[in-house]
């Protein structure tokens, strides 16, 4: 039987769900406008006001907002309330270049936390459950969306955040935990651990939500298979909120997108222009009930497919499928944003070629990463310990500005290839789309 | 009282080797000692060669990242126990030996091994004082 956090809204007809993003788009747009300068700017530019947006037909002439816009309007430029008014602030990981920090007010928490909670019952959780959050707390959304969700449910939550496998594990067996949240490589990491150990009759496991980065169908069976579990996804964004933006139902078959908060288009990464439903291409978010960081038309830069086609579930809501790709160069990397260009800054900030390689590959479900760089004169030394040196320089520079751990690998000069225009940078060889 | 050496960056790969080599073919490069250090990404080639001028402008004309270090070629009388006593010298002052690897040459009753430190006139002092002989590089010739 599907279980429903919010079923009036949840399942409520397209009309309905039409006229609350009518009114609430109107208002937001309103609201952004009178708030936000950075914005109003970008409308007055366009030749947009308030007045030409009647209805969610009039969305396409609003302009997009992208992730360079929240760059340039770093910190505050695109906070649309008081700082008086704001309780908590998110940021993305790992992105030093291009960071993202959004801000949220009590009711933007609430609303996202709600979205979590559907999530959460959507794979079957109640007050019964034992929710373990295995996501990393902190600035990351991934922690405390899925604990503020679990909360909204009335589960017992086990903010248990990343790491300690150990621990992790002993936790889901002495307290029984029932649904685990974590990204689905930490997911099959912990399944594979708890086999090794002889676990698996032990825990008491029935679902997993899992997102944060990309993976496929062949994965969620191994998963489900490993912990014995059903595994959902879910989808989401710190610049929109955090986890929770969309996530998937009994059907497995797409993730419903909570279209009383943020409406959906889908455009040509291209030209901007907005395609037919069923199309595929960049999804684009509107926020139309967040107070402190409303975000019109964002360009996610993830690719997918939009339908509304009857599901089995009951929902009414618009469902995404799983993002297939993306419009821009960024990669997901053990739930990490990373660019081409932050790691091009630390080659030339440490004397190398700006001409570089990144091989990025999934072993045993987790991601590696290995950039390989071209050997320069200044760099070679006979000794063997000296480059080693000059190479562990390197690992910890990436480090820091990736936060995460890449393997350097040094080529021979002219060893990766140049081409015409736009060079060859990634070998992307996980298959996750 | 040094020679140089050649050190080429090679990619740990099958047949890297072999392109370098055929390129000393090619431009008639004779080597007179030879050592590979090795990582599991790429080796370090040292050589030594009569003309090291020539034979790094070769290299760098052929692509290969090469580099030019000055290293003492030590004659080693040989008999069992020489190296340790050459060694217990150099340990005794301090002297660390970052490798080292031997040649051959035609030459009886002595070996010649390539020896790197890092300050070569403090070693070569040591080894002298105590009647060590160190080859020049124009002194290379003569061995063969």
């Amino acid at each position: 039987m599907e279980h429903y956090y919010q079923p009036e809204i949840e399942c409520a007809s397209r009309e309905q769900i039409r006229a609350w993003q009518d009114e609430r788009l109107v208002k937001q747009v309103k609201h952004v406008y009178d708030n936000v300068p950075y914005y109003r700017k970008k409308m007055e530019e366009k030749g947009v006001t308030p007045e030409d947006i009647k209805s969610v037909d009039d969305l396409h002439k609003l302009p997009f907002l992208t992730k360079d816009d929240l760059r340039d309007a770093y910190p505050y430029g695109l906070v649309a309330v008081p700082l008086k008014d704001c309780v908590r602030i998110q940021s993305t990981s790992g992105t030093t270049g291009r960071r993202v920090v959004a801000f949220y007010t009590q009711h933007d928490l609430d609303l996202w936390e709600e979205c979590c909670a559907r999530a959460i019952t959507a794979a079957g959780g109640t007050k019964e459950d034992v929710v373990h959050v295995s996501y990393g707390y902190g600035l990351f959304t991934g922690g405390p969306g899925l604990n503020g969700g679990s909360h909204k449910v009335g589960s017992l939550t086990l903010p248990m955040s990343s790491g300690n496998t150990d621990r992790q594990i002993q936790f889901m067996v002495d307290l029984e935990s029932t649904i685990l949240c974590c990204t689905p490589s930490y997911a099959a990491f912990l399944g594979e651990s708890i086999n090794e150990r002889g676990l698996k009759d032990s825990i008491k496991l029935k679902a997993g939500i899992f997102g944060a980065e990309a993976w496929t169908e062949e994965m969620r069976r191994d998963i489900e298979k490993s912990l014995g579990i059903k595994a959902y996804d879910i989808y989401g964004l710190t610049e929109i909120s955090g986890p929770g933006v969309s996530f998937e139902c009994s059907a497995q078959t797409g993730m419903h997108i909570n279209e009383d908060h943020f409406i959906a288009e889908i455009i040509d990464p291209n030209t901007g222009e907005v395609l037919p439903e069923g199309s595929k291409g960049e999804l684009v978010f509107t926020s139309i009930t967040k107070e402190a960081f409303p975000l019109l038309r964002y360009r996610t830069r993830d690719i997918c497919v939009l339908t509304r086609e009857k599901c089995s579930c009951g929902r009414t809501h618009v469902k995404m499928s799983k993002p297939m790709g993306r419009s821009d160069d960024m990669l997901i990397v053990k739930g990490v944003n990373v660019f081409p260009s932050q790691i091009e800054t630390v080659l030339l900030n440490k004397g190398y070629a700006a001409n570089y390689q990144i091989i990025v590959d999934r072993v045993n479900n987790s991601d590696q990463i290995e950039v390989q760089v071209e050997m320069t004169p200044e760099m070679f030394s006979d000794s063997v310990t000296e480059i080693t040196v000059k190479e562990k320089e390197l690992v910890n520079a990436l480090k820091a500005m990736l936060g995460i751990y890449a393997k350097v690998k040094l080529v021979a000069p002219k060893s990766i290839a140049r081409s015409e225009g736009k060079a060859v940078r990634i070998i992307d060889n996980r298959k996750l789309y | 009282m040094t020679v140089k050496q050649i050190s080429v960056f090679i990619e740990n790969k099958p047949g890297r080797l072999a392109e370098f080599a055929d390129i000393f073919s090619c431009n008639n490069i004779d080597m007179r000692a030879m050592n590979i250090a090795e990582t599991p990404d790429f080796g370090i080639l040292r050589i030594i060669v009569e003309d090291p001028y020539n034979a790094a402008q070769v290299m760098k004309e052929a692509g290969y990242i090469s580099s030019v270090t000055d290293v003492l070629a030590v004659a080693v009388p040989d008999k069992p126990g020489s190296l340790l006593n050459i060694l217990t010298m150099l340990g005794e002052n301090g002297i660390n030996l970052e490798y080292t690897y031997a040649f051959p040459t035609r030459q009886k009753d002595t070996a010649y091994m390539i020896m790197r430190v890092v300050d070569n006139e403090k070693a070569a002092q040591v080894l002298l004082k105590n009647g060590i002989k160190l080859v020049a590089q124009d002194e290379l010739g003569k061995l063969y």
